[in-house]
């Protein structure tokens, strides 16, 4: 910090200077780090909303993915994609909710609780690519094909550590003052937790899902060999499922215009879908602080 | 204490009967939710446990036939079924490397410049911006790397490399061979582009826990703001700054579809940077549908075994870190 009280007899000294151009140098150093980062965010974001808006058409949403060197649409990945998060969150979301809910409200200090804790910050960051081959091993591999209903356990598995850290970091939140007057009126400690604890917890609890869906929503990886893919409308899952990144994934490496085009539509597609629900979430996380 | 709730009126005989019933449904109904919720919490074990005995369980045959060779053998040939995985893990570790050379500094400075310099009205905008992009999909940054940097770094930087940086004794041999635009090296830059979010925001949390009397005490006896940030924050964040800088870390070395798309899929280990390579995330995402044979399944699942273990050695690290800092702050 400049100081400009102080004598020039003072400021003048080699040392002082010294000291001044480093603080200038590398607070410079800081502004370009800064501006170096931004810009390479803004740079993809501007691509991917250039060439994305540049597919956009009501076809993508109406028709299905189409041969090479044609036109279509995305309506068949789009649906799978949808049917497979919606399957993941409703098996993932319990189990996490009430896994947290452990850890919080039952074992707060207890032993099973911090060895979860810690397995589950290491699954939160873990590779997704390696959960893939999990569900391969425990679900293809036994049934003998690829289904819809493996993509959506390899994604359930992406869920639930999601929901276990924001279930159990939104009770903690929760004062103390409210379980001991719920206790206090001689509610058992389970509707307690439901009645009472949840429902304060609720709007945290929201974004933890919301979250959730919006890290699965992009994940490529763990539906290569789960769900692998679908050129064609199917609402069965026990057969290949299409879904979104996928496509996008076989479409970005082929060596047609329109699937390149399409690619980089359901690209956009997802990151909107991604940042919006980011910012749902956020919204509500700091009504949750406001109010 | 359902006694209390239940108290306050006259009771009667009838009721006094009905009471234990309820009671009984209560504490059943308790032990109940409370085994369900203990079980969920067992269930998060279970699911690591099982990831790694189905990773055992399917690399075995690959293990059983390749022995300890199969981490120092570089040949990947499936037609002759032999397989090692020194190539896609030396491509993991130096994509992994460059994205770290690249993304800490440029990181920890973006942090520096927001808990420090940043005026108040641009701190949360840029925060969100950045907590954002750190929510974008992988494959938007590989389609992206795709189609738009890797021609531009074959267009402009990588012949600029290979006449400057390629004639200079002793690191010259790092940037020679041909710009193929797609390599080692675009790999690296896409991976620093996405890690930077990560360490950014984490490094930031950790600045912003320093207690404010340590920084004024500083700033009181003169210090520029760059002497607060390297003698009182650093010193006092550096365990929490290496554990952020590590989760970083294994996001790098685990992440599948940035690198896939630009890496190249050449499974051989090249001196320069600018060839293309493998990693081990994008030889599975590449190769495993296609893999025909028990014996090249198996070596896949084994690479995805190896690579499990090394991204869980270090993001344990960076938790265990990251929870010593906690602890010092009495959170």
């Amino acid at each position: 910090m400049t100081d400009m009280t102080l004598p020039t007899s003072q400021t003048n000294t080699p040392l002082y200077r010294s000291r001044q151009r480093r603080n200038a140098m590398t607070m410079t150093l800081a502004y370009a780090a800064t501006a170096f980062g931004l810009t390479w965010l803004v740079l993809i974001l501007a691509v991917l909303l250039y060439e994305g808006f540049n597919g956009l058409s009501l076809a993508v949403f109406t028709e299905m993915t189409p041969p090479p060197g044609a036109a279509g649409g995305l309506l068949n990945p789009i649906m799978g994609s949808l049917v497979m998060t919606i399957i993941a969150v409703a098996i993932g979301t319990p189990l996490g909710m009430l896994a947290g809910t452990y850890m919080a409200e039952y074992g707060r200090y207890d032993k099973l609780s911090s060895v979860v804790r810690f397995i589950n910050d290491i699954l939160l960051s873990a590779p997704s690519i390696v959960i893939g081959l999990f569900v391969y091993e425990i679900m293809v591999a036994q049934m003998g094909h690829f289904s819809g209903w493996a993509g959506a356990v390899a994604l359930a598995v992406i869920v639930v550590p999601v929901v276990v850290r924001t279930t159990e970091d939104m009770l903690t939140l929760v004062p103390d003052t409210l379980r001991e007057a719920a206790a206090s009126i001689g509610l058992p400690r389970s509707l307690m937790i439901v009645k009472v604890a949840y429902r304060a917890a609720r709007a945290g609890m929201i974004t933890g899902v919301l979250l959730a869906v919006a890290r699965i929503s992009g994940e490529t990886a763990p539906l290569l060999f789960t769900a692998l893919n679908n050129q064609f409308w199917s609402t069965d899952l026990n057969a290949p499922v299409s879904s979104l990144p996928v496509v996008i994934f076989q479409f970005a490496l082929s060596p047609y215009k329109d699937w390149q085009k399409l690619a980089w539509t359901g690209a956009l597609i997802i990151t909107l879908t991604v940042l919006t629900l980011s910012i749902i979430a956020r919204a509500l996380a700091s009504q949750r602080k406001s109010s | 204490m359902a006694d209390v709730a239940l108290q306050g009126r006259a009771i009667s005989v009838a009721e006094k009967v009905d009471r234990a019933k309820v009671l009984q449904r209560l504490r059943l109904g308790d032990a109940g939710f409370r085994i369900l919720t203990r079980s969920s919490a067992i269930l998060v074990l279970i699911i690591l446990g099982g990831i790694i005995v189905s990773l055992v369980h399917g690399a075995w045959p690959a293990l059983h036939t390749f022995g300890f060779n199969f981490l120092v053998n570089e040949s990947w040939n499936p037609v002759t079924e032999n397989f090692g995985a020194i190539a896609p893990i030396y491509g993991t570790v130096v994509t992994s490397l460059i994205a770290m050379l690249i993304a800490v500094p440029v990181g920890l400075f973006i942090a520096l410049f927001l808990t420090e310099l940043c005026p108040m009205w641009l701190r949360r905008p840029i925060g969100i911006a950045i907590e954002l992009l750190a929510g974008i999909p992988s494959i938007i940054y590989g389609i992206w790397g795709l189609f738009v940097f890797a021609p531009f770094l074959q267009e402009y930087v990588q012949p600029f490399m290979i006449t400057t940086l390629g004639s200079v004794p002793g690191i010259g041999g790092l940037f020679a061979g041909p710009p193929y635009g797609i390599g080692v090296l675009t790999a690296g830059l896409i991976l620093a582009i996405m890690v930077l979010p990560f360490i950014t925001s984490i490094s930031r949390d950790v600045f912003e826990a320093v207690p404010p009397v340590l920084k004024e005490a500083a700033y009181g006896l003169g210090c520029t703001t760059w002497e607060v940030a390297r003698y009182v924050v650093l010193p006092f964040t550096r365990v929490g700054v290496i554990g952020g800088v590590m989760l970083g870390l294994g996001r790098a070395l685990g992440e599948t579809m940035a690198v896939t798309f630009v890496i190249g899929n050449a499974h051989r280990i090249s001196g320069s940077i600018l060839a293309p390579g493998t990693t081990i995330s994008a030889t599975i995402a590449n190769e495993f549908t296609e893999a025909v044979g028990d014996l090249y399944t198996s070596s896949l699942i084994a690479l995805g075994l190896i690579l499990f273990v090394i991204t869980f050695i270090v993001l344990a690290c960076a938790r265990l870190m990251l929870m010593r800092l906690n602890a010092r702050l009495g959170k």
